[in-house]
């Protein structure tokens, strides 16, 4: 299996009057693995489909390598697909459900029970085989869906939600599973999600997607660490981050009471967001509030603050008891400055 | 089984008095078929096989009856079948694409089954004269085929309604054209959907006596609905040979509705379990 890259270009879905997916640009690299992240309704979903060949654009090319495809029946665009809910035939034997992609493409025999055979002996379930999808758990059923779909050796590998219907043991196992069965074959692979763990451990690159419109796409760690905008800094990160609406001015950022120097030299000044990572946040520091909810989460607590208005959660190896006043400080190498319009702003030291 | 709870008993016994009307009107349609001379319920001579010699014998001009039986049987069959055919696509249709006037076609579909079929015995009459159908078990097929349509229609909307998108998207992907998608995973999945409507199909075309009352008027084309009420209209009814006749109509019935009855259920249970 020999992963193609995967282009679409100024890809548009309406529905009606409703703009489900406007004008994306996104290049995949032969065998990477792009994850799509988003809430539901962000048009990620839509655009897998369309990748698919299950909807017609209204708008855009895609490519799979040279081959322009967004024409074409999706039987002929040689692409692989897990479902959220499997979507295994109920009436059909896992053998036969893997076989299905197969006996359309006229193989027959021999040839096609051997690659039923090494297709689930590679996802571990060729002792289920006789099986019907009712009798096998769901975390079989998920593997017989993912055996199906890799068994023709589809160029582009396609994943709808595909850990969402497994409890929360399994699903971090698959997750590792479904991830290095990619790398070993090298099928380039579209993963959507709205689960940002499942993107951000699974995937190369992540996608964002917001109301239609791709947010950002840039690796895990770019995503983390320089978020493009403030929807995007808000959604990708857990538990959130800190999004204080306030202005920037005299080296310093003002909200209502609360008062937070920035050590550096601000572009434009006036109205902005300032973004902080709980993590980024200490005790000990300028900032004086009031503790209103402590969450012990194992190996930290998790303390939300009333800075004068403001609410600000932070990780902390301290436990301050609720009603308390506490000192916060802030790293300020790692805050994040966002515009009025909620673009990123990169600080000048 | 568990004994009923005592409150259970006198419900029974309530629907038990219910049911006393018809249970006794069956009993009525045997005892009068099989003894020369009944009293209300009550055989007052010896059992006799005279009101069963229909069966062996042409009785009064009438044609044999086992050319009303097979007729009838030609009938349902193909009412059945055409009936499950034409309303699974149909309804496929209507439950899984977007078309223009699909809203228009439903509400259409849904006016059509309430809509008094009798009433349009007449023009049918005049379109089937037109296209050379009438008085042939063909033309009387074909009415009522259409005229069960909109119920077969909408049962099955809700059968193919309850499939997942997903697995349809699954097959396209795998591979398959919609119609065979239609074919070979759609129709194997609303089976219980299939078989309630054939039997329901079945049982309403055995029992249709108008339109082929109407639109048949040959002899050798006579469906048993018409053959048993050709002994009710001369001057002297022979109520031991109606029972009789009626006995042999039943017998199907009772046979569909043994080997159908859990199919039917699914009328109301709808939809598959993955």
């Amino acid at each position: 299996m020999k992963g193609i890259a995967l282009r679409l270009e100024g890809l548009t879905k309406h529905f009606g009057r409703v703009v489900a997916l406007q004008a994306l640009d996104l290049d995949v690299r032969a065998g990477e693995m792009v994850a799509f992240l988003g809430p539901s309704g962000c048009g990620k979903t839509t655009t897998l489909l369309m990748i698919a060949g299950i909807y017609q654009p209204t708008a855009g090319a895609i490519y799979f390598a040279d081959r322009r495809v967004d024409h074409l029946h999706p039987r002929d665009r040689d692409v692989g697909m897990v479902f959220q809910s499997y979507a295994l035939y109920p009436h059909l034997t896992i053998f036969e459900n893997i076989a299905f992609p197969l006996r359309l493409k006229g193989l027959r025999g021999n040839e096609l029970a051997s690659k039923v055979r090494q297709s689930a002996e590679l996802l571990g379930i060729a002792h289920l085989l006789e099986r019907r999808p009712g009798q096998v758990s769901g975390g079989q059923q998920q593997r017989a869906a993912l055996a199906r779909a890799l068994v023709k050796e589809p160029q582009v590998l396609l994943l709808d939600e595909p850990l969402s219907n497994l409890d929360a043991q399994i699903r971090l196992q698959a997750r590792g599973e479904i991830r290095r069965l990619q790398l070993d074959l090298g099928v380039t692979s579209v993963l959507v999600t709205h689960d940002q763990a499942e993107a951000l451990a699974m995937a190369d690159r992540v996608a964002v997607f917001s109301l239609g419109e791709l947010q950002q796409f840039a690796s895990p760690d770019e995503l983390y660490t320089r978020p493009a905008n403030t929807f995007v800094a808000g959604f990708v990160g857990h538990p959130p981050m800190n999004l204080i609406r306030g202005t920037f001015a005299d080296g310093a950022f003002t909200s209502n009471g609360l008062k937070i120097p920035v050590p550096f030299r601000l572009p434009p000044a006036g109205g902005g967001t300032l973004g902080m990572r709980p993590e980024d946040l200490v005790v000990g520091g300028p900032i004086r509030g009031r503790v209103v909810v402590v969450e012990p989460l194992g190996r930290q607590v998790l303390v939300t603050v009333d800075a004068a208005g403001s609410t600000l959660t932070m990780l902390t190896n301290v436990r301050p008891s609720v009603g308390e006043t506490v000192a916060v400080g802030v790293n300020s190498a790692r805050l994040h400055l966002f515009d009025a319009g909620g673009r990123r702003v990169e600080a000048a030291a | 089984m568990p004994l009923l709870p005592p409150r259970w008993r006198l419900t029974l016994i309530v629907l038990a008095a219910l049911c006393v009307p018809i249970a006794s009107g069956v009993v009525w349609l045997f005892l009068t078929g099989t003894f020369d001379r009944v009293h209300g319920l009550i055989p007052v001579r010896s059992p006799s096989l005279d009101n069963w010699r229909f069966l062996w014998q042409s009785v009064g001009g009438r044609p044999p009856v086992h050319v009303a039986i097979v007729n009838s049987l030609v009938f349902a069959v193909l009412v059945a079948s055409l009936e499950v055919v034409i309303a699974s696509m149909a309804a496929y249709a209507i439950s899984r694409m977007s078309f223009p006037g699909r809203r228009l076609y439903l509400g259409f579909v849904l006016v059509l089954h309430a809509f008094p079929a009798v009433s349009l015995i007449i023009a049918i009459f005049y379109i089937l004269r037109l296209l050379g159908l009438f008085d042939t078990l063909t033309g009387v097929i074909l009415v009522k085929a259409a005229l069960e349509l909109p119920l077969g229609i909408w049962l099955m909307k809700g059968f193919f309604d309850t499939l997942s998108w997903e697995m349809e998207m699954a097959a396209l992907v795998d591979g398959m054209s919609r119609w065979r998608l239609f074919w070979k995973v759609a129709m194997p999945l609303v089976r219980p959907g299939l078989l309630a409507l054939g039997t329901f199909a079945l049982l309403s075309a055995w029992g249709e006596f108008i339109l082929p009352y109407t639109l048949i008027v040959s002899s050798q084309r006579t469906l048993m609905s018409s053959y048993l009420q050709t002994f009710l209209t001369e001057g002297y009814s022979d109520f031991g040979m109606v029972a009789a006749v009626g006995v042999v109509y039943a017998l199907p019935v009772v046979a569909i509705f043994l080997v159908g009855q859990r199919y039917l259920l699914n009328i109301y249970g709808g939809g598959v379990k993955g």
